[in-house]
């Protein structure tokens, strides 16, 4: 079964450099479990294909059901440089809520 | 001591609603109001002002905004803190000044705190052995030294706590960090130990949720959106600290929008690397450690914060500017609206490329289709869609191939696909580009200065 991060979780994005970090926060203790099981570094990595062209950092802050995740080389060469028209990436978190993930 | 204060964020950066400090003044009480104006581009910016007018480079919206604030904050006591004071927090408080004398003001301290720009310093910091590397490339700035057109060094808490102590109303900054803004005045009105990092870091996180404004109390927020009542009139964010580092976040009575667990989870997010590294010069926090409690009634208490001792540096930020942008926008309608934005966009390029110009980049983005998510986006049935704005966007070295290029893209009105609008604007203009070089100093190597300047 799939399961939309759109229903479980919400989030909030912004830019560090040319990096975007990207907040996602459970809605509740087990959508915390879901996504600290299966929303890995590698699987935002994939998901964001041809727009992060560099590393994605994972990190994790339990108490407050949220993953924090650094996307390296995303935006452009950065903020006052990108032509971009969201160059501090504000819209990736939405765009992160679009990836399904797989339960059993 | 007091038992508790409440710090009231009143701009969430330069180009917010321009009433919001009045309203946290005038509809509920507060103990500090806090501003912060300045983002990394903005500096620049401001130093430019500057070099062709030495009174200027400052926050100009800051004095008009005081002759409304000055005559209730006056008499309820109320503390102003803001950067705002960009390149020249002199100027500014000297404007502030000049608008208190003419309204019937007995009585106004402002301190300036000083020594952040260090944009006439770079020989004399290089040549004691710091070559300020660019944390991102490493390279030294040596070569680049002479092409900066702002330097400035993030200060903390402490120097405006300085001003504090010394009977500041209002503290204006250079280049503060936003978090120090909150931080200062509870290590001030609570006296609390500098070398206690819990504390700090307490201070800091409350910071970090204040200083986007509305974004903690149901701006821009993913979550449910709709929920939140009365967008219109927002109430920003306000900090009741106590004592013993823990903070209620809330907004006044009677305002819109929402603080809730979800609201500041939001915000404690945003714009964090490492949550166990968030560098500070007041301290190392650790973002993994906060707990936060819904407390019903737009009120959350934040708590349980931990934190290390700062590092030996500061953090610095130089601009530069390195060449030139521009972007056009045109607006294609029903039908095959995305292939006919599509067609202009290869027309374009080839009429750029027979004229033999040459761009660092050229981004083309449909908006209503891909500006924003990309290769993510869903694609689109074209008979559903009823239009696309095809922006395209150019940088060089060289303005005049920047120029040029605004003068190719609005041609396709009339020698492109049909059903075309949307160019009344005229030819997009080259603008700068400036970008950002960020480097770490030895705390030594430079003093924060703090002046009190009376009204006279």
């Amino acid at each position: 079964m799939k399961i939309k991060l759109r229903d479980i979780a919400h989030g909030r994005s912004g830019d560090k450099g040319d990096a975007a970090n990207i907040g996602i926060i459970a809605y509740d203790e087990k959508g915390y479990k879901l996504i600290e099981d299966k929303l890995t570094a590698d699987k935002v990595k994939e998901h964001f294909t041809g727009i992060c062209k560099g590393e994605v950092e994972r990190y994790e802050l339990p108490n407050i059901k949220a993953l924090n995740f650094i996307l390296h080389n995303t935006l452009g060469g950065g903020g006052t440089v990108s032509l971009k028209h969201d160059a501090q990436g504000k819209t990736l978190a939405a765009a992160l809520l679009r990836i399904e993930l797989e339960v059993e | 001591m007091k038992d508790k204060i409440r710090i009231a964020s009143g701009q969430g950066f330069w180009g917010d609603l321009i009433d919001a400090p009045y309203h946290q003044v005038t509809k509920g009480e507060i103990d500090y109001l806090v501003m912060d104006y300045l983002a990394e581009v903005t500096m620049s910016i401001l130093q430019k002002q500057k070099n062709r007018n030495p009174n200027l480079g400052y926050a100009r919206d800051l004095p008009d905004l005081m002759k409304k604030i000055l005559p209730i904050s006056t008499q309820k006591g109320i503390k102003v803190i803001t950067n705002g004071g960009g390149v020249n927090p002199v100027a500014c408080a000297d404007a502030i000044l000049e608008t208190a004398l003419q309204m019937d003001i007995k009585k106004l301290d402002i301190a300036v705190v000083l020594g952040d720009n260090i944009i006439d310093c770079l020989e004399d910091i290089i040549s004691k052995g710091c070559e300020l590397n660019n944390m991102e490339t490493g390279e030294s700035i040596v070569t680049y030294k002479n092409k900066m057109s702002s330097a400035n060094v993030y200060f903390g808490a402490m120097p405006i706590v300085e001003a504090l102590e010394k009977g500041a109303d209002i503290v204006i900054t250079g280049r503060t960090t936003d978090t120090g803004l909150t931080l200062a005045p509870m290590i001030y009105e609570f006296g609390w130990d500098r070398s206690n990092y819990d504390l700090m870091a307490a201070g800091t996180i409350a910071g970090h949720i204040l200083e986007c404004g509305a974004q903690s109390t149901g701006g821009n927020f993913l979550g449910d959106w709709e929920s939140i009542e009365n967008f219109a009139e927002i109430g920003f964010p306000i900090a009741e600290a106590y004592p013993n580092g823990e903070v209620i976040i809330t907004k006044h009575e009677n305002t819109g929008g929402k603080v809730s667990f979800d609201t500041i989870a939001e915000q404690l997010v945003y714009e964090i690397g490492d949550p166990k590294d968030y560098i500070t010069p007041d301290c190392v926090a650790d973002f993994a450690s906060i707990k936060l409690e819904d407390l019903g009634n737009d009120r959350v208490k934040v708590f349980n914060v931990k934190g290390q001792p700062e590092t030996e540096f500061y953090k610095v930020s130089c601009s530069y500017q390195d060449g030139y942008s521009a972007a056009g926008n045109l607006t294609y309608s029903w039908p095959q609206a995305l292939t006919k934005a599509k067609k202009a966009d290869r027309i374009l390029r080839k009429r750029l490329k027979n004229l033999a110009l040459e761009f660092d980049e050229i981004r083309t983005e449909f908006i209503g289709y891909n500006a924003t998510h990309e290769t993510l986006a869903e694609q689109i049935d074209e008979d559903k869609i009823n239009e696309i704005v095809l922006r395209v966007s150019v940088k060089s070295k060289d303005r005049e191939t920047v120029n040029r290029f605004g003068q190719e893209i609005a041609p396709l009105i009339l020698t492109g696909p049909p059903s075309v609008t949307g160019f009344a604007g005229g030819r997009p203009k080259p603008k700068d580009v400036i970008a950002y070089w960020p480097a770490l100093i030895p705390k030594n190597l430079v003093k924060p200065i703090v002046k009190i300047l009376e009204l006279k």
